[in-house]
């Protein structure tokens, strides 16, 4: 028990030197402004609930059922279409499977920069400029890669035998996916759909330039209160605190799925 | 050795049914078919737009001068590889990605090891750790700026006193740290889950060997990890590369161009120059540089998806 007292404090020092920021991001939300800005800093708190309200004065739910519609659309879309698309790239595979995993890994690593000025052109000659659905195709794409490497990884998990006995039973196709595979991998559904949701919420670059007032979403409304004026400290850690908070609280409950997710299956 | 692997197990399902040309030309198809919408949207959304970039590279095409498309070849191309700016932010780019990487690995490896061992509390300390990763950047990019870099009330200064402004005297160790704050608990999660599938007997033998703790780390433990490592490095290094948050927050690239990486430069070509045709030249030139890097990248990625089956 002795020795193993200076590891527990290590361990107990590092974990609170990283969370502090955010912690002291929480603290800072329900101070008063002038509290906020003070110099040295005011560890005493009297909270206040000013900074909330000013955040929803200045309308944050519009850019957050912004966000949660582009994030959660987009993981729909994602793992309709990743999900058929890892079958065929590992349980039913087609002939060049390894050629169509390193393609869409590929995709990944492309530069978002370098698509930024034709999408931005394409968009806006559609009239889609600041619309919730062009952030919808555009997460997609980007979380198409990552979703299909994790169900991948997922459905090679299955037995094979599974499998075989489900089509000596003669059932067809999509009942024995139905049936055998679905239960199998729901599991697997919730990791992907975890990873996909926490980038699209946190996504910046493309919504910056492509949407603005009416599609704008949570990292958008932040922005916003750089150029405010006077004290803002307290507002602007309330509002960090509440749109940080979904992705969170996520994160804390899913743990495990979160290391699998991150290297894309191939930590389990 | 065998190479059963996750990226070797699927051939040996493909080659199972064989039947006559009519029949496996069907049954090619109905392979394909879940594959398609997938392949296709990939294509249409991140294929397209680069051939566009392409094609947009050959124009003088200024924003702000309306009417001026000529064609012009490939002088905007000139113009971009003789851009000091452009030179600048490459090599901001390579020193930002690769310290913030090198100092999220290290000391993700370190605070993975705290972890390995038990002791009381572990599990929340564990949550403590991957807290920042979840933060959403631009709200981590704004709380570093405003709450702690600031030189007037930033919690460095308040608690340390003076009144060094700290994101213009050190504009790049401010982007570094709080990009690394962000991504240490990314690579400590992976290295961690490397640490806690070594085997037990493994460390053992080790130690019946008469190994001391440290030689057990360096002959066995990191050998063992280097698959976690570099698998964190380089997902790292795909995020980190595209760094945009951080620099659009904290410094706006500046002062000058001390923090202006790639994605900023061609943001600012774009949107604030408005100078079409050099920013779509700009990106090609990334994205060849890209291609160069990925090449190598994806041969180090599956060489490491076939760690699976190696324990």
């Amino acid at each position: 028990m002795m020795r193993r007292l200076p590891w527990t404090v290590l361990a107990w020092a590092c974990g609170l030197v990283f969370f502090f920021p955010v912690l002291w991001m929480v603290l800072t939300g329900f101070k008063r402004e002038a509290d906020a800005a003070s110099n040295p800093p005011t560890w005493i708190l009297a909270p206040t609930l000013d900074g909330y309200r000013e955040v929803f004065d200045r309308d944050l739910t519009p850019y957050l059922l912004n966000s949660l519609m582009a994030s959660l659309f987009s993981t729909l879309l994602v793992l309709v279409l990743a999900t058929p698309a890892a079958y065929a790239l590992s349980l039913r595979p087609v002939a060049k499977w390894r050629d169509a995993l390193f393609f869409f890994i590929s995709t990944k690593m492309l530069p978002a920069v370098a698509a930024l000025l034709p999408i931005y052109l394409v968009v806006k000659e559609l009239g889609m400029l600041d619309n919730v659905w062009t952030m919808v195709i555009l997460y997609s794409a980007m979380n198409l890669p990552l979703a299909i490497w994790m169900m991948r990884s997922f459905l090679l998990e299955v037995p094979a035998s599974v499998l075989e006995a489900a089509e000596m039973d003669g059932a067809g196709l999509l009942v024995s996916i139905r049936r055998v595979l679905l239960p199998i991998v729901s599991p697997g559904l919730a990791a992907t759909a975890l990873i996909c949701f926490i980038f699209s919420w946190n996504e910046f670059f493309f919504a910056v330039n492509l949407t603005a007032t009416r599609a704008g979403t949570a990292p958008i409304f932040l922005v916003g209160f750089i150029s405010s004026e006077g004290l803002f400290l307290a507002r602007l850690c309330a509002a960090a605190t509440l749109v940080s908070l979904p992705v969170v609280l996520a994160g804390w409950l899913a743990q495990k799925q979160l290391v699998r997710g991150l290297s894309m299956g191939a930590v389990k | 050795m065998s190479s059963a692997a996750t990226l070797e197990k699927a051939p040996v399902r493909s080659a199972t049914k064989r039947a006559g040309p009519a029949a496996s030309r069907r049954d090619r198809w109905s392979r394909r078919a879940p594959l398609l919408p997938a392949l296709v949207f990939a294509i249409v959304v991140t294929q397209v737009p680069f051939l566009v970039t392409l094609y947009l590279s050959t124009l003088s095409w200024n924003a702000l001068r309306p009417g001026s498309r000529d064609f012009v070849g490939l002088s905007n191309y000139g113009t971009v590889l003789s851009d000091g700016r452009l030179r600048a932010a490459l090599l901001n780019t390579v020193v930002l990605t690769a310290s913030s990487v090198v100092v999220s690995v290290l000391l993700g490896l370190g605070l993975a090891i705290l972890l390995d061992r038990k002791f009381p509390g572990r599990g929340i300390v564990r949550t403590l750790l991957i807290t920042p990763f979840l933060v959403m950047p631009m709200a981590a990019a704004l709380l570093w700026k405003h709450a702690i870099y600031n030189p007037s009330y930033g919690l460095i200064n308040g608690v340390l006193g003076g009144d060094t402004d700290w994101v213009s005297n050190y504009p790049m160790v401010a982007v570094v740290a709080t990009l690394v704050w962000q991504w240490t608990p990314f690579m400590m999660l992976i290295i961690l889950a490397g640490l806690q599938s070594q085997s037990l007997e493994t460390l053992e033998a080790a130690r019946v060997d008469g190994a001391s703790a440290w030689q057990t780390f360096l002959h066995v433990t990191l050998p063992y990890l280097r698959p976690y490592l570099e698998l964190s490095a380089l997902l790292g290094s795909i995020y980190l590369v595209q760094t945009f948050d951080a620099v659009f927050t904290i410094t706006q690239g500046g002062p000058g161009t001390a923090t202006t990486n790639l994605p900023y430069e061609i943001y600012l070509t774009t949107f604030r120059k408005f100078e079409y045709g050099e920013a779509a030249a700009a990106g090609v030139v990334v994205v060849i540089g890209t291609i160069v890097v990925a090449t190598f990248a994806l041969r180090v990625i599956s060489g490491l998806f076939r760690m699976e089956v190696q324990r």
